[in-house]
């Protein structure tokens, strides 16, 4: 039986619409230095402290390709499952702005170093291929800082220059939730590559939405607006439901979508047009004189190839087979990089089920919580694998973990100690619970009787009274095994 | 000792490392030929005081196994130079001091000139008369009144007049060669990427090429050696050997092939100029050489490929003037956008906008196929046209210029008729290619003529030995009544 597709569709007043929608990921390189100068590209120095005099374009400077860029840029292409193009071309995108010092971009145009490539997104009702149409490399402009003066603009050339790689993705994806996944899969990827860090805080990654809607069932692409420089997954998903249902209105009123590019304004929650089609820059595209064109050899691939860490797919499958767990568990494990080894270092030596439950439970709610990473969390892999060993053994309850993980959450201590010194052990002496249980069961004939005779229920009373005398310290599965032997 | 002034650069460093004249006395020679200059105009800095500074300082401790031991070099103002204003002939880089060296002045140095001053040239290298300048004329050492010749025209003028023992210059169209024909002296425009760019306010990317201006093809060897090298902050720089030019430089050129271009000879072209011609073929004939007929069929497209070519790639690189960062800024204007337009109208000569309008007309979209992707179709056609030439001939003789030098505002309203003189040095920068022009004889009135050399790609050796050679037969001298001190 197939699940039942949840299509996204905004309900007009004349009908259904289906929303169509392309990305493209503007996301930067991981590199020490920039795309053409051996400037620094650490984020948040004091404003032009990185400026080379490539950077600000000086008279007589020429940019030099920082290879790193180039093999980062390769890997990533190798990551989207891409073709390497062996022949590809920097060119000038021409326009001017106060924080683009050259008075040009340097971008690949019409011959990228990465061209079709894919990438799966698991959805709820099954995996889904997203085609990636191209990956170019480009320089980032600078900053133009309007609100510091009431009469200046402020310009911060340190990231002039860095580089970016561009991720053009087909128009295939159809709902913000589709969106949502498909940036969090290609962020997933670049980090387990080293290629992103992919922190939208700092401005790593970010994305102009293409959005149109077209009735449901229709087969041709409507006119498309462009959200440009959207720079957070949220604002990506309330752009998309705003501009379509925009869009619908529009049609349904009878009128025509103008193509144009839009801004998000975040405040409002509504995007606004920025120019038209006829307004649109003509940016002059030609080979950058500077720069030879960039031949790639095979060999270098092939050596980038053998090179590539294992991807959250493979890693995903392996997990599947290897720890039993099923499609969803597997995807919430290997998602983030950091998570998936933590759960490696943690199950090599534990339980599957109890590593699993562990960390999707108590130790995500801690992240969510205190809102850190998991290489912040004061439960580092050992201590959790520590955690869950003492429950293995027996040397405490599930119960009793919570309460030791509560506080290695927030003082960071070893498990053993707190139990140790907390006195937290079960009591695990069948001798000793045999006393504790024969105890009760004379103090309680009557209750004896009556279980004896069929109340099936009164199992639950014995069980609470040993705890209740133990301190709640009894193992709880060997009080089991002595009591229905001894009510037998 | 005579004049030493008008010596050449080789005899010069003979003289130094001979310790028979000290650099002071050198440096002072040329300053007071500076200071007697009143109206060459050639100079748009001038670093006499600085220039005295290092000549001492090199006679103090003279370190002579360098190629250009204490010799003060004037260069033109398109080079960057640390702490020296370096202006590009530009109102818009009026009070522009660069914090670094170009590359190529860095050679220079290191070898152990010194800097005397930088010269006059056309806005941005764009000017074949000098008079795009935004530091006014510049005139021509032979006669009152007449053009040196451009872009590189206060290097050519200087260098003729004895302001300066040699200067370099850039080529971009001809800015080299031209001026060169025009002065009486001798200019290299070598292999694209052989003399790094970095460094040298950018014309146009892809044909911009530094080379030397000398008063020998000697000295022109000595300069090349000390200028070509790789250089890895230039991203078109050729990464080769060095070459010591100078010290191979021979006069024997037996058995080479010079081919002869017939689409050279062009209508209404002086008859002065086709002896010239004529007599540059004898000679080479009598040097041993033999001379082949060949025909280079695409050279009537160079001049309009190379107008749309260059103006593209310098309307981009023009974008950065634009008043944010450095150089000239428009007190004018409300907003961004109108400080940009005030900025580069009042910054911007005529000829530079002319030609900003022109590359980004050519690259606009609409337009671009038909102009720009044409053009550098064509422009793989002329480049065709010299590698099938090369499988004939060693090199190739041409005139330099289609005329002598002219009169100050005789083609200065007349644009076409002006690019029209960079007709045969063009398509050179087009194949990338060296070529070298060698003054070769005079026309009616005395002004000198050039003949051209083109070789094949990074065979400046043997284009130097050809030039050598013909300069030895043709035995040029240059008689200047020194107009410019009265």
């Amino acid at each position: 039986m197939t699940k039942p597709i949840r299509k996204y569709l905004i309900e007009g007043e004349k009908g259904k619409w289906e929303v169509v929608i392309g990305l493209e990921v503007h996301a930067q390189v991981t590199s020490n230095s920039k795309l053409f100068s051996g400037s620094s590209t650490k984020f948040g120095a004091e404003p032009n402290t990185q400026v080379s005099l490539v950077d600000s374009a000086f008279p007589g400077m020429l940019p030099v390709i920082n290879e790193f860029c180039i093999q980062q840029a390769i890997k990533t292409g190798l990551g989207l499952k891409a073709k390497i193009n062996s022949y590809s071309v920097f060119d000038r995108k021409n326009y001017f702005y106060a924080d683009l010092p050259q008075g040009y971009q340097i971008s690949q145009y019409k011959n990228p170093i990465v061209g079709e490539g894919e990438i799966t997104l698991d959805l709820a009702e099954g995996s889904k291929k997203v085609g990636i149409e191209r990956l170019h490399l480009e320089q980032d402009a600078g900053k133009s800082i309007h609100d510091l003066d009431p009469s200046s603009t402020f310009i911060d050339l340190n990231r002039s220059g860095i580089a970016l790689m561009e991720i053009v993705s087909k128009p295939d994806l159809r709902s913000p939730d589709e969106v949502n996944v498909y940036v969090k899969k290609l962020r997933s990827i670049m980090r387990y590559l080293g290629t992103c860090d992919g922190n939208m805080q700092e401005g790593s990654l970010r994305a102009d939405v293409n959005v149109s809607v077209r009735k449901e069932g229709d087969k041709h692409l409507g006119t498309r607006c462009e959200i440009k420089n959207v720079n957070s997954i949220k604002f990506m998903q309330m752009a998309i439901d705003y501009e379509a249902k925009r869009q619908v209105e529009i049609l349904e009123s009878g009128k025509k979508i103008n193509q144009e590019t839009r801004l998000f304004d975040t405040k409002k929650n509504e995007t606004r047009s920025m120019r038209s089609k006829e307004d649109a820059h003509d940016y002059r595209y030609f080979p950058d004189p500077d720069l030879l064109p960039l031949n790639i050899d095979q060999n270098l691939i092939e050596k980038i190839k053998k090179s590539l860490p294992e991807l959250p797919d493979q890693k995903k499958e392996r997990f599947i087979n290897e720890y039993s767990l099923t499609p969803y568990e597997a995807n919430v494990l290997v998602y983030d990089k950091e998570i998936s080894e933590y759960f490696e270092e943690v199950v090599k030596n534990s339980d599957k089920n109890l590593t699993k439950n562990w960390i999707m439970g108590d130790l995500f709610a801690s992240l969510n919580e205190k809102n850190i990473s998991i290489t912040e969390s004061l439960v580092t892999a050992n201590k959790m694998a520590q955690l869950i060993d003492c429950i293995s053994s027996g040397l405490i309850s599930g119960r009793t973990a919570k309460e030791v993980f509560e506080i290695i959450k927030e003082t960071g201590e070893e498990p053993k100690k707190i139990i140790e010194s907390k006195g937290l052990q079960q009591k695990s002496d069948p001798k000793e619970l045999e006393k504790i249980i024969d105890k009760i069961i004379s103090e309680n004939k009557d209750k004896v009787t009556q279980y004896k005779s069929g109340k099936d229920k009164l199992f639950g009373f014995f069980v609470g009274q040993v705890m209740k005398v133990s301190g709640g310290k009894a193992n709880p599965q060997l009080v089991n095994e002595i009591l229905k032997q001894k009510l037998k | 000792m005579s004049d030493i002034t008008k010596k050449s650069l080789t005899e010069i460093v003979r003289l130094i490392k001979k310790k028979e004249i000290k650099s002071e006395e050198l440096t002072q020679s040329f300053i007071k030929n500076i200071n007697n200059d009143k109206k060459l105009n050639s100079f748009i800095t001038n670093c006499s005081d600085e220039a005295l500074n290092k000549a001492k300082n090199f006679d103090k401790n003279p370190k002579l196994d360098t190629l250009l031991p204490g010799v003060p070099i004037a260069v033109k103002d398109l080079f960057c130079t640390l702490g020296v204003k370096t202006t590009a002939g530009s109102k818009m880089l009026e009070n522009f001091v660069p914090n670094y060296e170009s590359s190529i002045t860095n050679n220079l140095w290191n070898e152990g000139a010194f800097l005397l001053g930088k010269l006059n040239c056309d806005e941005y290298a764009m000017g074949s008369s000098n008079e795009t300048s935004y530091y006014g004329n510049v005139m021509n050492p032979i006669a009152v009144n007449t053009v040196p010749g451009g872009s590189s025209g206060g290097s050519a003028s200087a260098l003729a007049a004895n302001l300066t023992p040699t200067t370099i210059g850039t080529d971009t169209g001809g800015s080299i060669r031209q001026p060169a024909s025009f002065t009486g002296t001798v200019g290299l425009k070598p292999t694209y990427g052989l003399c790094s760019r970095w460094g040298i306010v950018a014309f146009a990317s892809s044909l911009d090429q530094a080379g030397p201006m000398t008063k020998t093809v000697e000295d022109c060897a000595l300069m090349l050696e000390v200028m070509a090298g790789f250089d890895k902050k230039d991203s078109t720089s050729i990464n080769k050997k060095k070459e010591n030019y100078s010290k191979n430089l021979t006069d024997n050129i037996k058995g080479l092939k010079i081919g002869i271009p017939k689409e050279y000879r062009v209508d209404g072209m002086p008859k002065e100029i086709d002896n010239l011609w004529e007599n540059g073929k004898n000679l080479l004939k009598d040097s041993g050489a033999q001379i082949v007929d060949i025909s280079l069929p695409n050279t009537k497209y160079a001049l309009p490929t190379y107008y749309i070519v260059a103006p593209a790639e310098a309307s981009s690189n023009l974008a950065r003037y634009d008043g944010v960062k450095y150089g000239y800024r428009s007190k004018k204007g409300n907003n961004l956008i109108e400080m940009y337009e005030n900025t580069r109208s009042e910054g911007f000569g005529d000829e530079v906008k002319r030609r900003i309008l022109i590359g980004t007309y050519v690259l606009s979209s609409g337009y671009y196929d038909a102009y720009y992707i044409k053009a550098q179709k064509v422009r793989q056609l002329i480049k065709n046209d010299f590698d099938q030439s090369f499988k004939k001939v060693d090199a190739i003789l041409t005139p330099s210029t289609p005329s002598s030098a002219f009169k100050i505002g005789e083609k200065k309203n007349n644009p076409i008729s002006m690019y029209l003189n960079d007709i045969f040095t063009v398509p050179v920068n087009l194949a990338g290619i060296p070529a070298i022009s060698i003054p070769a004889g005079t026309d009616n009135n005395n002004y000198p003529l050039g003949l051209q050399l083109i070789g094949r790609p990074l065979d400046e050796q043997k284009l130097l030995n050809i030039a050598y050679a013909a300069e030895k037969k043709i035995n040029f001298k240059q008689s200047l009544n020194r107009w410019w001190e009265k």
